[in-house]
C-alpha cells in the first residue's frame, strides 16, 4: 500500500511541475525536450558542485582562519 | 462581530484592488490610494487580494517557457520541417509588410491553439442550470476537432449568463412568446423609423421605463450595438468621455466612434475619477481651453471580468458637484442585484433620476436579446431620432420582446405570481452562499459580495487548461478566462451563479472545487478567517 501512495504520490509531483513550469500545454515530444535540457542542466550542477565545493569551502575557511589568527597576532603585539 | 472583523476590516481597507495592482500589459505598476470616505460597510464587502509572490513568479516562468516554445515551433515553421495550419503570406508577399508576426496572432498560434478545445464547446439544448454537451476530440492537438458523435448529458452549467433563470422551456410560461409568434411572425423586416415600430416595442418601451423607474425608454435589437451606437449619437468632437479603466468593448467602441476626447480613470477610483474631473474643468479642452461642451462619466454596473460593482453614490455625488453627466450600463446588473432586481440604483438605495442615461441588455437576467437606454423623455425623444440603431438596424424580433414583456411582468410580480421575486431572493441567496463557501475553501475571489459574477483566479497559463478539461470530466461546465480578456498574469475561472441552481448543484461544484483545488494546487487565499456572514 505505501509503495501505491509512494506512486501516485509521484505523480501528483510531476504533475505539479508540469502544471508549474507550463509544460502541461505542450506536445510530449516538446516535454521531453524540456525534460531532457532541465535534467543536463541539473546533472552539470551537480557534478560541478561535487567537483568544486568542497575545495571552495576548504579554501574560504582557511581564509577565515588566516583572519582570526591574524587579530589574534594584533592583540598579543598590542598588550605585549 | 468581534476582534476578527476588525482586523479583517483593516486589513480589507488597505487591500488594493486587484485589476490595477497587478503589472498591467503595459509593463507599469499602478496603485491605487487607500478608500477613501467610502460608507466602511462598502469597502468590507469587495475584496481583491493578492497572490502571494511566488505565484506571480511562476506565472511569468510558466509563459516565458511557453513562448520560447513558441520561439522554436515558429522557426520549425519556417524552415518547412513542420506544417503550418494557420493562414500564412503567399511566396511572392514575403517582401510586404508583415500580417501575422504580431504579438497577438504568435499568441494565437502558440498559446492559445494549445489549449483550445476549452472554448467554443458546442451545446446542443437550452443553457439552463444543466445542460448537454456534444463531445468534441482533436486528433492533432487541437488544430481540428470532429465529433465523435455522443452527448455528454447534465453538465451543471456555471457559464451561462442565466441570473434569474429566464433560460427555461416550460411551457406555461411560453405560451405568450409562442402567441406571438404565430401572431406577428420572426421578423419585423423594417428599421425602427421605417415601418418597425409595432405596438409590441411601445408595450415593452414603457413596462422598461415603469420598472427601472425612469420617464422613457427605448430598445434595441442588439445589446452590443446599443452602446456602439448609442454613445455617437449622445457625445461627439469637443466633449469629454471619462470611462473606466475596464469598461466593456463595446463602450470603449461607441466612445470611440463618437470622436470625443477619451480619458481613463483606474478601476473604481474615486480619487483618479476627482482628479481627472477636476483638471478637465480647469483646463478644458486641449489647445484651446475651451470648456467642454459635455463631460459624461461612463460606467458599469457590475464589471463582468472582476465581479465588482461600481461605486454609484459616489459617483452620482461627483458628477452632482462637477455638473458632468452619468451613463451606466448595467448589463450584468439589472435582474441580478437589488432587492427586486431593479439593479444597482436599488442596491444602493438612489433615486435612478440621478443617472442620466441608464443602460441596459435583455440577454442576461431576461434570457432574451437586445438593450434598453432610459432616462428622461427629452433625451429618449432624442435618441428616437439620432441613433443610428434606431435609424439602420432592424428593429427587435417580436417573439423576443414578448419573452422580455414576460419576464419582466414575472419579475414585477405583474402577472399575480411570487415567481419573480423569489427567483431575485434565490439569486441572492445562492450568490452569498457560493461566495461565502469559496472563500472559506480558500480560493482567491474578486468582487463584491452582491455579485453573482464570481471570478476565481487560477494564474497560472498550465492551470487554465488543466481547470477547465477536469471539470468537464466531473461533468461541470466553466468557462476560463486569459489574457488578453484579463491582465496576462491574472487568469482566471469565471463563475456565473443563477437562481435555477439548487444547493445541491451548488454543493456539487463547491465539492468537485474543493477537491480540484489540492489536486491542481489552487488555493492561494491568505486570508485566516470569514469576513462576511450569511445574513438570512
Amino acid at each position: 500500500m505505501d509503495v501505491k501512495n509512494l506512486k501516485e504520490y509521484l505523480h501528483w509531483l510531476y504533475y505539479q511541475y508540469l502544471l508549474i513550469t507550463g509544460i502541461y500545454v505542450l506536445e510530449p515530444w516538446e516535454q521531453s525536450i524540456f525534460n531532457t535540457v532541465l535534467l543536463t542542466m541539473v546533472a552539470m550542477i551537480i557534478y560541478t558542485s561535487y567537483v568544486f565545493v568542497p575545495i571552495h569551502v576548504r579554501l574560504a575557511l582557511d581564509w577565515f582562519a588566516l583572519l582570526v589568527q591574524g587579530r589574534v597576532d594584533h592583540i598579543t603585539h598590542l598588550s605585549g | 462581530m468581534g476582534k476578527c472583523d476588525i482586523a479583517s476590516a483593516q486589513q480589507s481597507l488597505t487591500i488594493r484592488h486587484g485589476a490595477s495592482d497587478a503589472v498591467n500589459t503595459a509593463g507599469k505598476r499602478q496603485e491605487n490610494g487607500k478608500s477613501n470616505g467610502v460608507a466602511h460597510s462598502w469597502s468590507k464587502r469587495e475584496s481583491f487580494e493578492q497572490a502571494p509572490m511566488y505565484v506571480a513568479v511562476l506565472t511569468y516562468l510558466g509563459f516565458g517557457i511557453v513562448t520560447l516554445f513558441g520561439y522554436f515551433r515558429d522557426f520549425l515553421r519556417a524552415v518547412g520541417l513542420e506544417k503550418c495550419h494557420l493562414a500564412q503570406e503567399r511566396d511572392e508577399q514575403k517582401d510586404f509588410v508583415p500580417l501575422y508576426q504580431d504579438f497577438e496572432n504568435f499568441y494565437t498560434r502558440n498559446l492559445y491553439m494549445r489549449v483550445r478545445d476549452n472554448w467554443n464547446r458546442p451545446i446542443c439544448s437550452l443553457p439552463g442550470p444543466e445542460f448537454d454537451l456534444m463531445e468534441r476530440v482533436s486528433d492533432d492537438y487541437n488544430w481540428t476537432f470532429r465529433l465523435t458523435g455522443r452527448t455528454i448529458h447534465n453538465v451543471i452549467n456555471m457559464g451561462s449568463y442565466n441570473y434569474l433563470g429566464f433560460a427555461e422551456n416550460n411551457e406555461k410560461f411560453l405560451q405568450p412568446v409562442a402567441n406571438a409568434t404565430k401572431e406577428y411572425g420572426i421578423g419585423v423586416c423594417s428599421t425602427r423609423q421605417e415601418m418597425g415600430n409595432l405596438d409590441i416595442h411601445q408595450e415593452l418601451e414603457e413596462l422598461v421605463a415603469s420598472f427601472l423607474g425612469a420617464e422613457s425608454a427605448m430598445t434595441f435589437g442588439m445589446g452590443f450595438a446599443t452602446n456602439s451606437m448609442n454613445i455617437p449619437a449622445l457625445v461627439s468632437r469637443g466633449c469629454l468621455i471619462l470611462s473606466d479603466e475596464l469598461n466593456h468593448t463595446s463602450l470603449i467602441l461607441g466612445a470611440r466612434l463618437s470622436g470625443a476626447t477619451i480619458r481613463v480613470f483606474k478601476h473604481n477610483n474615486m480619487q483618479s475619477l476627482e482628479k481627472l474631473l477636476k483638471e478637465a474643468i480647469m483646463g478644458g479642452q486641449p489647445r484651446t481651453h475651451r470648456p467642454w461642451r459635455k463631460i459624461l462619466i461612463v460606467v458599469e454596473g457590475i464589471y463582468s471580468m472582476e465581479g465588482s460593482i461600481v461605486r454609484l453614490p459616489e459617483i452620482v455625488a461627483l458628477k452632482k458637484k462637477y455638473k458632468a453627466y452619468l451613463y451606466l450600463d448595467e448589463a450584468h446588473s439589472i435582474g441580478a442585484v437589488g432587492a427586486t432586481g431593479r439593479g444597482v440604483t436599488q442596491l444602493f438605495g438612489l433615486d435612478p433620476s440621478d443617472v442620466d442615461v441608464l443602460m441596459g441588455t435583455f440577454t442576461k437576467s431576461f434570457g432574451a436579446a437586445g438593450g434598453y437606454i432610459a432616462g428622461k423623455k427629452e433625451l429618449v425623444d432624442y435618441l428616437r431620432a439620432h441613433s443610428h440603431s434606431a435609424a439602420y438596424a432592424t428593429a427587435m424580433s417580436p417573439p423576443v420582446a414578448r419573452q422580455i414583456i414576460r419576464a419582466m411582468k414575472c419579475i414585477m410580480g405583474l402577472d399575480g405570481l411570487t415567481v419573480g421575486i423569489q427567483r431575485v431572493r434565490q439569486l441572492a441567496e445562492n450568490t452569498r452562499y457560493f461566495r461565502r463557501r469559496l472563500q472559506e475553501l480558500g480560493f482567491i475571489i474578486y468582487g463584491s459580495q452582491d455579485s453573482p459574477v464570481v471570478p476565481l483566479l487560477l494564474y497560472m497559463p498550465g492551470k487554465v487548461g488543466a481547470f477547465s478539461r477536469a471539470m468537464l470530466e466531473r461533468k461541470i461546465g466553466v468557462v476560463v478566462v486569459g489574457f488578453p480578456a484579463t491582465p496576462i498574469t491574472e487568469a482566471r475561472a469565471r463563475f456565473c451563479v443563477s437562481s435555477a441552481h439548487t444547493r445541491d448543484m451548488l454543493d456539487k461544484v463547491l465539492c468537485s472545487l474543493d477537491e480540484l483545488g489540492d489536486y491542481l494546487g489552487l488555493k492561494f487565499s491568505r486570508r485566516k478567517c470569514t469576513q462576511f456572514e450569511l445574513d438570512s
